[in-house]
């Protein structure tokens, strides 16, 4: 090995270092931008690295690749709005597969004739899960976007055509491996793999999104993991594995708040079928003057916001956190309950209220909050219903039975803001808005709320 | 890949896995979102692979152009990722900071 070789080793053991320092910063708010600022360092020495360390025969591709990618990332980094951020989070794990593909496509046209058998292996997996990945991520984005339609999309026979599809491309798969010199067969599985992504996405809601957006996220890591089989590098193993991990943790703690296993997610098709589970739903919406809604919220002892998914597409982040300061000012306890699967993404609502300069302390768990709705006068629903849906606690029939829910319905009363009368995403019926307790304000999460700390200041 | 380096990588690949629950399931739900970006953009590490094949396979245009584009698809992730990774991070806000920050 010559020196640049050693050098070009050393900056991945840095990256490898820095890369798992990064994520233990992530433990805290506090730490979590220190440890970026490691991960990018070792990002930018393994760049380098690689640059000095390889016999680069040609810069003009590469120099072109980075300065087009640094400008559309800066762009994305810059521009792309909080409450866009699942879509632009499933967007670059369409990226990232796409890379990964694309680099075993590469070792496939230049190596594929010398490849043993284990790196062949690797590298059909990595095209493989990276090609679904990619089309997959496309798709969600599209649908978190609203330019492909929310809804479930779901036919007859969808399961086993996506079985037979599933099992014709892990057929090309084996014949692939045992067989070096089928091309033809690669490249059938690459592109049974770029439909087989639509595929599995299409029939999700979007109200799934968090778990799928997981689960993408670590077939992105994965796919990354197995180029670093492929190309015998550690670094790409290390941190794929971890982004795959992370990924699958997410998604089991998405799926366990959801109280629905991985394969209900993305076979069940939730949202089709829903009618008849929640008929028995009595009794009238209860709806509440904006002066009233002010008196009660301005004489509360506590009052606890619950954000939902209706808080980002009303951009109302802002505005909740006027109102909350305006109650605070007046001595009122305000806290926020952040239900795990709230929004479309994990960790979506704290990143909006974070914008909206909401202390993180202000800030709570599910486990945490749930017993001080008790004692709490006031609880304001925004733009959130499944993960207050009392059926889930009550209803052992209802499609969520078992889902872990924010109990606000043990609140004295309830304020729900919310823009019709309709249902959620889910299409479920909410006995939530028929207890006495509970009075609805319609209209606008945005206006309502801005509406409100007005009238808060003339009480 | 010989054997012996085949099973390096497969402990590395378990130790990382490892590594990687303990460190990962530490992550407070508060931070879920920023974690899912800065793992994209650390995977965004397969840019390595793409500037190998963009630039350093002799004789192969086509293999250029594919590593062309899978440097752009990954250093959209690295730059993209970190930079939207670091300014949700600065966001979070203790009482006092956010306090602060409002009066501005």
């Amino acid at each position: 090995m010559s020196a640049s070789t050693y050098f070009m080793e050393a900056t991945y053991l840095l990256a490898s270092i820095l890369f798992v320092f990064a994520l233990k910063g992530m433990s805290h708010p506090e730490t979590a931008r220190r440890g970026m600022f490691l991960a990018e360092g070792g990002m930018l020495a393994a760049i380098i690295g690689t640059l000095i360390g390889t016999e680069i025969v040609t810069w003009v591709w590469i120099i072109a690749g980075l300065t087009i990618g640094s400008i559309i990332g800066a762009w994305m980094a810059i521009w792309v709005p909080m409450t866009a951020m699942p879509q632009r989070t499933a967007l670059s794990h369409a990226f990232g597969a796409l890379a990964a593909a694309l680099v075993g496509v590469g070792e496939f046209m230049v190596h594929a004739s010398e490849m043993p058998v284990v790196t062949r292996g690797a590298l059909g997996f990595e095209v493989m899960l990276g090609a679904l990945t990619t089309t997959g991520s496309l798709i969600a984005a599209g649908k978190l976007q609203g330019i492909i339609y929310g809804k479930p999309v779901q036919f007859r026979g969808q399961n086993i055509l996506n079985l037979s599809v599933f099992l014709m491309m892990m057929a090309c798969f084996v014949y692939f491996w045992t067989h070096p010199d089928a091309t033809a067969v690669f490249y059938s599985m690459l592109g049974i793999a770029f439909a087989f992504g639509v595929l599995l996405v299409i029939p999700i809601g979007s109200a799934d999104m968090p778990v799928v957006m997981s689960l993408l996220n670590s077939y992105a890591g994965l796919a990354a993991a197995a180029t670093g089989f492929v190309l015998s590098n550690n670094v790409l193993i290390i941190a794929g594995t971890l982004d795959g991990f992370s990924g699958f943790i997410l998604s089991v703690l998405m799926c366990k708040a959801m109280n629905r296993s991985i394969t209900n997610v993305l076979f069940g098709g939730f949202g089709a079928v829903i009618a008849e589970a929640s008929a028995n739903v009595g009794g009238v919406m209860r709806e509440i003057t904006l002066d009233d809604a002010a008196m009660q919220l301005a004489f509360a002892n506590q009052v606890i916001f619950v954000p939902g998914y209706g808080l980002a597409t009303a951009q109302a982040q802002h505005a909740v956190r006027e109102l909350a300061e305006l109650l605070e000012s007046r001595g009122v306890n305000v806290k926020y309950a952040i239900h795990p699967v709230a929004g479309r993404m994990p960790g979506h609502m704290n990143v909006l209220l974070a914008e909206a300069n909401v202390p993180y302390s202000a800030l709570y768990e599910m486990e945490q909050i749930n017993p001080e709705f008790p004692s709490t006068d006031v609880a304001v629903v925004i733009g959130a219903n499944d993960v207050v849906n009392p059926d889930a606690r009550d209803n052992p029939k209802s499609l969520i039975a078992g889902m872990p829910i924010l109990e606000v319905d043990r609140a004295r009363s309830v304020i729900v803001l919310k823009r019709g009368q309709g249902r959620g995403f889910s299409g479920l019926e909410n006995p939530l808005f028929f207890k006495p307790c509970t009075a609805m304000l319609y209209g606008d999460a945005k206006s309502s709320l801005s509406h409100l700390a007005q009238a808060v200041q003339h009480v | 890949m010989n054997p012996a380096v085949l099973i390096a990588s497969i402990y590395v690949f378990a130790l990382a896995a490892f590594l990687g629950y303990q460190v990962i399931s530490r992550v407070p739900p508060l931070l879920h979102t920023p974690l899912m970006s800065a793992t994209n953009a650390i995977s965004g590490i397969s840019l390595i692979g793409s500037l190998v094949l963009a630039g350093a396979v002799k004789n192969q245009p086509t293999a250029h152009i594919l590593g062309f584009i899978a440097v752009t698809a990954a250093t959209i992730n690295v730059v993209g990722g970190f930079g939207i990774t670091d300014r949700m991070l600065k966001m979070f806000k203790s009482r006092n900071a956010s306090a602060k920050a409002v009066q501005k």
